[in-house]
């Protein structure tokens, strides 16, 4: 580990690593600086200019583009920086649909945060305002909206599709005032080689891309995903009884904060109304329902005529690890055989 | 897993998933990672940003060969030829790590003499791949170090799976890939809880912690802790299992959490079988294909709905915690088994909570011991975690094998071809593959939406095939196999190479398994769905 470097920022001492940027620098020790397209996952680029500082001795600069010198002195507001960053902040807020509050993204928006901290001037932005947002809403996933009236072309998301999952199935389209976030051929997400991961809905700054089904679950449990062997952590959230939202438990080494379209989007069939909710017995040739007592009886009093090896039990890699116990236990020691398997060579 | 037990003497994932991504080299082989195990995927991507080589070896062009370095297209079935190929050319070359070999390994003299009947010429015939691919690959392989061998279910879902691991091992052997950072073999396990559904001993030969049921004194201790006399005869695998019931010497199943109906091999035979039972329990949380065969059918929780632990396929173990109330009268999977046990007069399954098995698990769980619940709520843990101390094992064999002599075994492997071959009728090969959006047959047909992006199934047929057939892109064909026919409509793509064809599994409508072998390994008994000779007609 190299020496760390100390500078100066807002009158603290700070100490960074080299190769840290000022803003992350001044974020890990507290001190905000309003900042909007860059995020602590992904590579610094410099597209909103928001996060101007000014370092003594030279102009005003971009500080998640500069990295951390020894003895450097920073500011981080000043009339000048305030002046500059409030036009900044009104080159990106002039085209954003203004209707938060019918907005998923309401109070969790980092534009909204930015607002509050720099302030902008209404009619300012009225006056110079475009007459009309005319970007249709992209419906076509069936899991998340992409509302391109709410983009700030940060592109946060396109570097989360290159950087996080690899696929590079975003970019930004057209040039000048016609720039916006798109894919090949300009075509509804849902016709492109997007693999619907989510991971750009999650780190969308603003309400431009939102899921679909959103609901603010009342509590949330960290678990595991049911699906395949990555065992990724997931925090479930919960309402009215409910499976509601799912979410990567950034602590798990298994999955570092990441998911895929199941373990994010695919837990609805815990909610299906399909699930079975009672025993069922076949009388007649049909199954009708019936009380555990009952089922439990007929259960017992059959195995008890096939112990040995006339039985089998075909166990489940879907089960948890104390399931799984018991059901061998259960075949070792009562059923009195070892014929039992799972799935695993298939 | 049978296989890398017998050479490392550990059947499971080397390494950790979060090494993956700082390895120089990753050889992803029978495997679409980026579909079935995206997560993973995300990491092998990130290795390629970092300059890491990728080589992916599958007969069909998976995802993932777009970002490979060099992806080896080769015939299914083929795979143990190009792997001693490949062992052969890095030997000949002088690539190996011969000072590892002489430490760690033994048997190389009879290794290297199997080595003569693979030239490059014979495994280039077998294969299908130009020579000068595999000696890339070789060279690949053996001069990127760390290099990391991924597969999946293309490796061993085959009559000759068990030597195609052995390959894989053989491979990473001679290298000095193994009990390194970011080396190693990773078997990619498919369920969430397999690994640990086979730590558990839900097999028929082990008991938890591969404590075989054949070793007296390991029988004699869970007589103890269980109070009852146990078989030692180890039992039937799955495959094996339908085939008794099909010849009436088993009478009852009970059947937990899967639906063989879709996902046996030789489909037909194991629903025969089924229906030849005298006393069927079926448990799920659905009334899938299997249950509704079922004489009782008992309704499970879901795994938001319980509390308990999973292992993934890197050997972590992980707190399950429950979510939400069961649905309606569901229970916990181990309720029920202890409720039939206690019904029966069983002692021992006065169970009232996940944690007390548990406890009962590490007790006669060497490898689990030092693992408790107080600990896991600090994150997962990787077995062997034999102490309270022990901070668990990321990577497996750093200092020695597992096996007798402590040493890795070099294996020599003859090459076998499938046993379901083509001939006139039957002139095409059928193999299987997963959906990103799909998970098997049952829970992701139950989620909304997952059904709508996965678009259904298609079997995917090469161009040059289709317009031989005179099939185009939509068409209905009928498939036909030795074993069984089904319709489906088709998809013209150059993912699947010419004379081969792939259809998944997870779907109702068009049941693939009625088609496919069950052909077994004669180690690991894995049924062979990966190859299957077909024949298709436009419908």
């Amino acid at each position: 580990m190299s020496e760390l470097i100390t500078l100066n920022i807002d009158g603290v001492e700070v100490k960074a690593a080299p190769g840290t940027t000022i803003l992350r620098a001044a974020l890990a020790n507290d001190i905000y600086i309003p900042h909007l397209c860059d995020h602590k996952e992904l590579t610094s680029v410099g597209i909103c200019r928001v996060c101007l500082v000014e370092i003594e001795g030279r102009r005003p600069t971009v500080s998640c583009m500069t990295p951390v010198e020894e003895g450097m002195v920073v500011t981080t507001s000043n009339e000048e920086l305030d002046q500059i960053r409030k036009v900044n902040m009104e080159l990106l807020v002039l085209n954003h649909d203004y209707d938060c509050q019918n907005c998923a993204k309401n109070s969790k928006c980092q534009l909204q945060e930015l607002t509050r901290y720099v302030g902008i001037d209404e009619n300012r932005i009225n006056a110079m305002r475009a007459p009309e947002l005319a970007s249709p809403l992209d419906d076509s996933n069936p899991y998340y909206l992409r509302d391109l009236n709410k983009c700030v072309l940060c592109g946060i998301c396109v570097r989360t599709c290159e950087e996080i999952q690899g696929d590079e199935c975003i970019d930004f389209t057209f040039r000048g005032i016609e720039t916006k976030i798109g894919v090949l051929g300009d075509k509804p997400i849902a016709e492109s080689t997007c693999v619907t991961c989510g991971e750009c809905v999650t780190r969308c700054p603003v309400g431009a891309l939102v899921p679909r089904h959103a609901v603010e679950p009342t509590y949330e449990v960290d678990t595991v995903c049911p699906f395949c062997g990555c065992g990724c952590g997931i925090t479930v959230g919960a309402r009215g009884g409910k499976v509601v939202s799912s979410v990567a438990d950034p602590d798990s080494p298994a999955n570092n904060g990441s998911l895929c379209v199941k373990g994010r989007f695919g837990l609805g069939f815990v909610n299906s109304p399909d699930r079975l909710t009672t025993p069922l017995i076949r009388k007649d040739g049909d199954l009708v329902e019936a009380s555990w007592e009952e089922a439990l009886a007929l259960i017992g009093d059959k195995l008890g005529q096939y112990k040995g090896e006339q039985f089998a039990t075909i166990a489940s890699a879907k089960c948890t690890v104390e399931d799984n116990y018991v059901m061998q236990k259960f075949t070792r020691a009562v059923m009195g055989t070892n014929n039992i398997d799972h799935c695993a060579r298939l | 897993m049978a296989g890398l037990a017998t050479t490392l003497g550990s059947g499971a994932m080397t390494n950790s998933i979060a090494e993956i991504g700082d390895a120089a080299c990753i050889m992803a082989i029978g495997t679409s990672t980026t579909e079935a195990h995206p997560i993973i995927g995300y990491q092998v991507k990130k290795a390629v940003r970092q300059g890491a080589k990728l080589i992916v070896a599958n007969p069909q062009e998976v995802p993932l060969a777009r970002f490979a370095d060099l992806f080896l297209p080769l015939k299914p079935g083929s795979d143990v030829a190009l792997l001693m190929g490949m062992a052969r050319i890095i030997l000949e070359e002088g690539l190996h790590d011969q000072q590892y070999i002489e430490e760690r390994c033994e048997n190389l003299d009879q290794f290297k003499q199997s080595l003569e009947e693979y030239t490059l010429q014979f495994v280039s015939d077998i294969t299908g791949l130009p020579g000068e691919d595999i000696v890339n690959a070789a060279r690949m392989y053996a001069e990127n170090n760390p290099s990391s061998i991924l597969y999946c279910m293309g490796i061993t879902q085959h009559s000759h799976g068990t030597d195609n691991v052995i390959a894989i091992s053989n491979l990473a052997l001679i290298t000095g890939n193994l009990g390194r950072t970011s080396g190693g073999v990773n078997p990619l396990r498919g369920q969430n809880n397999v690994q640990g559904a086979c730590d558990m001993g839900s097999l028929p030969n082990v008991f938890t912690g591969y404590q075989k049921v054949t070793d007296e004194a390991a029988r004699q201790k869970f007589e103890k802790a269980w109070g009852a006399s146990l078989s030692g005869e180890p039992g039937l695998t799955h495959t094996e299992i339908f085939d008794a019931a099909h010849r009436g010497e088993i009478k009852a199943i009970y059947l937990i959490g899967e639906n063989p109906v879709l996902t046996e091999a030789n489909a037909a035979h194991s629903l025969e079988a089924m229906k030849k039972l005298e006393f069927f329990v079926v448990q799920d949380i659905f009334l899938n294909e299997t249950a509704a065969l079922a004489d009782v059918v008992l309704p499970a929780a879901s795994f938001a709905e319980k509390n308990g632990t999973a292992v993934n396929t890197e050997r972590r173990v992980q707190r399950v915690r429950k979510v939400l109330d069961p649905v309606g009268d569901a229970k916990p999977d181990w309720w029920i088994v202890s409720a039939i046990a206690n019904e029966m007069g069983a002692e021992g399954f006065a169970y009232n909570s996940a944690a007390e098995i548990f406890k009962e698990i590490t007790s006669l769980t060497p490898s689990y011991a030092g693992i408790t619940y107080e600990r896991l709520e600090e994150g997962g843990l990787q077995w062997p975690c034999p102490t309270e101390d022990h901070p668990g094992t990321p990577i497996l064999h750093t200092e020695k094998f597992n096996t007798p002599s402590g040493k890795g075994k070099l294996m020599p492997i003859k090459y076998r071809p499938s046993e379901d071959c083509c001939d006139f009728d039957f002139p095409l090969i059928l193999t299987t593959e997963r959906n990103l959006y799909q998970f098997h047959s049952t829970m992701t047909r139950y989620s909304e939406g997952l059904d709508e992006l996965s678009g259904g199934e298609h079997i995917m047929i090469n161009p040059a095939d289709a317009e031989k057939l005179g099939v185009a892109d939509g068409d209905l064909v009928e498939v036909n196999s030795r074993r069984g026919k089904l319709q489906v409509k088709a998809k013209i793509t150059r993912r699947s190479q010419e004379g081969v064809a792939s259809l998944s599994f997870h779907f109702a409508e068009c049941p693939t398994n009625l088609l496919t072998s069950a052909a077994l390994d004669p180690v690991a008994k894995t049924p062979e769905t990966k190859v299957c000779a077909i024949r298709i007609n436009k419908a």
